[in-house]
């Protein structure tokens, strides 16, 4: 099985170097036929790949432990669907999984855009191979997962060794968010491809008109989403699972996420610039280009292990092949823009400060200041030692220093930019859309000045969101309203109606209201609440405005694990509102100690109960515990970003109309094409 | 031109806002890179914050509640008693012989006063492989972090 990997890894290399080859000499010379050829060993790598994958998955459902892979990151004991998800638990595997993600986006380009006309989709194929090319070289020579488990016995000579039991997944790892937070990311991470692919074609052939950028929009909102979403179960499985209280730590593997997420926002804002005011061409071209070199810088930076993170990958060769490639893709990308930049001029300029293009422009100013600032920061060691000679590393306050004033600052251009008009808009109609809007925002401030919040950033974080969502109410009920006047529907589906018609738009709110959502969950950890608490069975202790009794403490095992637990019974103004029984496991397999936090979740806040350890003098457990307000608003927001960024992906009805139209007219062509041959 | 100007202006200003944000976050979050040797031999007037590497001696660890004592190790000739007083838990991969990061301050007696702890455990298997090296070439780039890494897969091989 493991050499029917290889082939199948090896038939994948050969045939996406055929595609390479063919696609671009095939569009260059204009041979249709050998450009089709192109397009089909393109789905033929994919086909390979997947043979490859399904290969690694029957070695490691066997626990086939004699490959290196399976014994690393399996076990006989291990559940189906984890023994399934440690295809991406390691880094030989994951990248097998980043390979086969790539391949199928080939094959979907191919298959969506088989009956585009011209050089641009072939090209793009063309760019994407290269990156497949690329990843199945180090897969097949960098990173083989298929390879064999071998030892040396001190005689030099390597012997062939399968041991009774694999190491197992990581334990920590052994959780539902894990089995799908990585695809998610390497689903955004790879997604950003396609893009670069679409964007390299379109600087290659010159075809720099509308029609690349279209196609280059909607699959970076595919990738974002995906990306997005990615990070957010990651925070949400490090609450749940790691039990330090938070979902974000600043640690280098998070950053390299995150960066290709702030470029790749840009771009999406930026892309409305160039559809609608043929303007900041090259800056378009320049963030896609700049969004592809962060994921794979971001896969590269999680493997090399030139930074420490907490993040298991162990530091491999791979870091070598990786900054290779890097280094080669971007000389020839920059060259590429470079040399096309008279075909990338702008038509228009900016014009006043109150307009939607300035809004745009400031947006997308701030999102690459804060993707510079979280890229020097997360390599400020590496920096740092190549000029002063020592290590220094910048810490979780320099990233929040930053990045929370531009948060600041991109919530209110969320509230304002839309509204803005192009080009210029009026004192009297900013008046009149922003006098409710600010009003709100300023009652709010009062309002949490009167409650006592005192710090300066939760004040503006929660009266900008106030002001954001009354301008996001009054957008879509002005809309509302004029269609009502128009087809007396009832408000819920004069809205539906609204954003039906306009999804793009719409959809655009409700991913805006998402990061309102999201924000006031981060501005809660400006009020958490922290404490320890020692209690035996009966006792009780308190923290912030909830009282804990400790009902229990017992010994818990399970073949997997031993440990214990302690149960406590929660409660808020002498109301018991939960029982929480967290726990201290230790797993044999792996000699790793785990923490399972129990949590009672609210819409206002999280109570959050660590079982810390137990005293030797008194046989008291130590808990700690957190109370985190607003945290569920993370998710919320994440939640609704998701469904805004859909409802924006989703076809408009006029589109398919057009797309209708379209087929119909190339059937007839096609019909008379017949005709006239067979007359 | 006096259009272009007004926007250089603003976006000047947002910029020297953002540098202004990132020279004081810097200052507040910024930790050297020290290796145990280096921290015994340093000036107790030093009140730098430091980050330091190690590998957690075996049956070191004293935990008492919310309070923990561990000495951290260079090689044996350099050990280091680490108290650790942070607000965040110990993470769960902080064990014997785990390869840990501390960072904090060095205190009056030598010993270190640790706010923040990372720990991550080489596994099994790619301990001990990882010294039969099937990739020679490795990217030499790691410094204090990437040794203790290399440390830790000694260690770890011993005991197997």
């Amino acid at each position: 099985m493991a050499d029917f990997g290889n082939i199948s890894l090896a038939l994948a290399l050969t045939f996406c170097v055929y595609a390479l080859f063919s696609l671009f000499f095939g569009a260059k010379t204009g041979r249709r036929e050998l450009v089709k050829s192109g397009e089909h060993a393109v789905y033929a790598v994919f086909g390979f790949v997947t043979l490859a994958v399904l290969a690694l998955e029957v070695l490691i459902m066997r626990s086939d432990f004699s490959i290196e892979y399976v014994a690393g990151y399996s076990n006989r004991d291990l559940p189906f669907f984890y023994k399934f998800a440690s295809l991406w638990g390691g880094q030989k595997g994951s990248l097998l999984f980043w390979s086969w993600i790539l391949t199928m986006y080939g094959a979907l380009v191919a298959l969506r855009n088989r009956q585009h006309a011209g050089k641009l989709v072939p090209y793009t194929l063309g760019v994407l191979s290269l990156t497949a090319a690329f990843f199945l070289i180090v897969n097949k020579f960098g990173a083989n997962p298929f390879e064999r488990l071998v030892v040396d016995h001190g005689d030099g000579a390597r012997h062939a060794f399968a041991p009774q039991d694999g190491n197992g997944l990581n334990p920590l790892l052994q959780h539902p968010a894990m089995v799908i937070h990585p695809p998610m990311l390497y689903l955004g991470y790879v997604g950003f491809v396609v893009p670069f692919a679409f964007c390299m074609a379109a600087l290659l052939t010159r075809e720099l008109g509308a029609g690349w950028i279209k196609l280059a929009r909607r699959w970076t909102l595919f990738a974002w989403l995906f990306l997005g979403a990615g990070v957010l179960l990651g925070g949400r499985w490090a609450y749940v699972e790691l039990g330090w209280g938070g979902y974000w730590a600043w640690d280098p593997v998070e950053n390299a996420s995150l960066m290709p997420w702030l470029t790749g926002t840009a771009f999406l804002h930026s892309v409305i610039v160039q559809e609608r005011k043929n303007m900041l061409k090259v800056w378009n071209v320049v963030l896609i280009l700049a969004t592809y070199m962060l994921a794979i810088f971001g896969t590269f930076l999680t493997r090399s292990g030139i930074v420490s993170s907490v993040h298991a990958f162990a530091q491999s060769s791979i870091g070598t092949f990786f900054a290779t490639f890097l280094v080669l893709m971007g000389a020839f990308a920059i060259y590429l823009v470079v040399t096309r930049l008279e075909f990338l001029k702008s038509d228009n300029q900016l014009d006043s400060y109150a307009s939607r293009e300035a809004s745009f422009l400031f947006n997308n100013l701030v999102l690459l200041a804060a993707c510079f600032a979280v890229f020097w920061g997360t390599l400020f060691p590496v920096f740092s030692e190549l000029i002063q000679g020592e290590q220094v590393t910048v810490g979780a306050p320099f990233f929040n220093k930053i990045n929370v004033p531009i948060a600041l600052f991109l919530l209110f251009l969320t509230g304002v930019g839309p509204l803005l008009a192009w080009r210029k808009t009026s004192f009297e109609s900013m008046k009149r859309i922003f006098l409710w809007p600010t009003i709100g925002g300023l009652v709010t401030a009062t309002a949490c000045v009167a409650f006592g919040v005192r710090s300066i950033y939760p004040v503006m974080s929660f009266s900008l969101a106030v002001f954001v969502i009354v301008t996001l109410l009054s957008e879509f009920g002005r809309a509302a309203r004029a269609r009502r006047r128009n087809t007396g529907e009832n408000l819920v589906s004069a809205l539906v109606g609204i954003t039906s018609t306009n999804k793009r738009r719409y959809g655009g709110y409700i991913v805006h209201f998402g990061f309102v959502l999201l924000m006031l969950g981060f501005t809660g950890r400006a009020f958490t609440t922290e404490g320890w608490g020692e209690a035996n069975v009966g006792e009780k202790f308190a923290i912030g405005h909830y009282d804990f009794e400790c009902l229990a403490i017992e010994d818990v095992s399970d073949p997997n694990f031993s440990g214990m637990r302690a149960t406590l019974a929660v409660s808020k103004g002498g109301k018991k509102i939960a029982e929480l029984s967290p726990e201290k496991r230790f797993y044999q397999a792996s000699q790793q100690t785990t923490s399972e936090v129990r949590m009672h979740h609210a819409l206002l806040e999280d109570v959050y109960v660590v079982f810390s350890d137990t005293k030797e003098d008194t046989g008291r457990a130590v808990m700690q515990v957190w109370v985190n307000p607003l945290v569920q608003w993370v998710w919320l927001g994440g939640f609704v970003m998701v469904l805004g960024t859909l409802v924006t992906l989703l076809p408009n009805r006029k589109d398919r109309a057009v797309t209708r139209q379209k087929r119909a007219i190339e059937q007839l062509l096609r019909e008379t094409d017949k005709a006239t041959v067979g007359r | 031109m006096n259009r272009q100007f007004r926007f250089a202006v603003g976006i000047a200003i947002i910029l020297s806002a953002i540098a202004y944000f990132a020279v004081a976050g810097y200052n507040e979050g910024k930790a050297y890179y020290r290796t145990i040797d280096e921290v015994a031999a340093m000036d107790p007037a030093d009140g730098r914050r430091l980050r330091v590497a190690g590998i957690v001696q075996e049956g070191s660890i004293e935990r008492d509640g919310q309070k923990l004592v561990f000495t951290l190790t260079q090689d044996p000739k350099h050990t280091m008693t680490v108290r650790y007083t942070g607000s965040q838990p110990v993470p769960d991969t902080f064990k014997d012989r785990a390869e840990a990061i501390v960072e904090g301050r060095r205190g009056a007696d030598g010993s270190f006063e640790a706010d923040h702890i990372q720990a991550k455990c080489a596994s099994k298997y790619e301990a001990q492989y990882g010294a039969n090296a099937q990739h020679p070439t490795q990217l030499k780039l790691g410094g204090a972090g990437a040794a203790a890494a290399n440390g830790a897969a000694d260690s770890a091989r011993a005991g197997y």
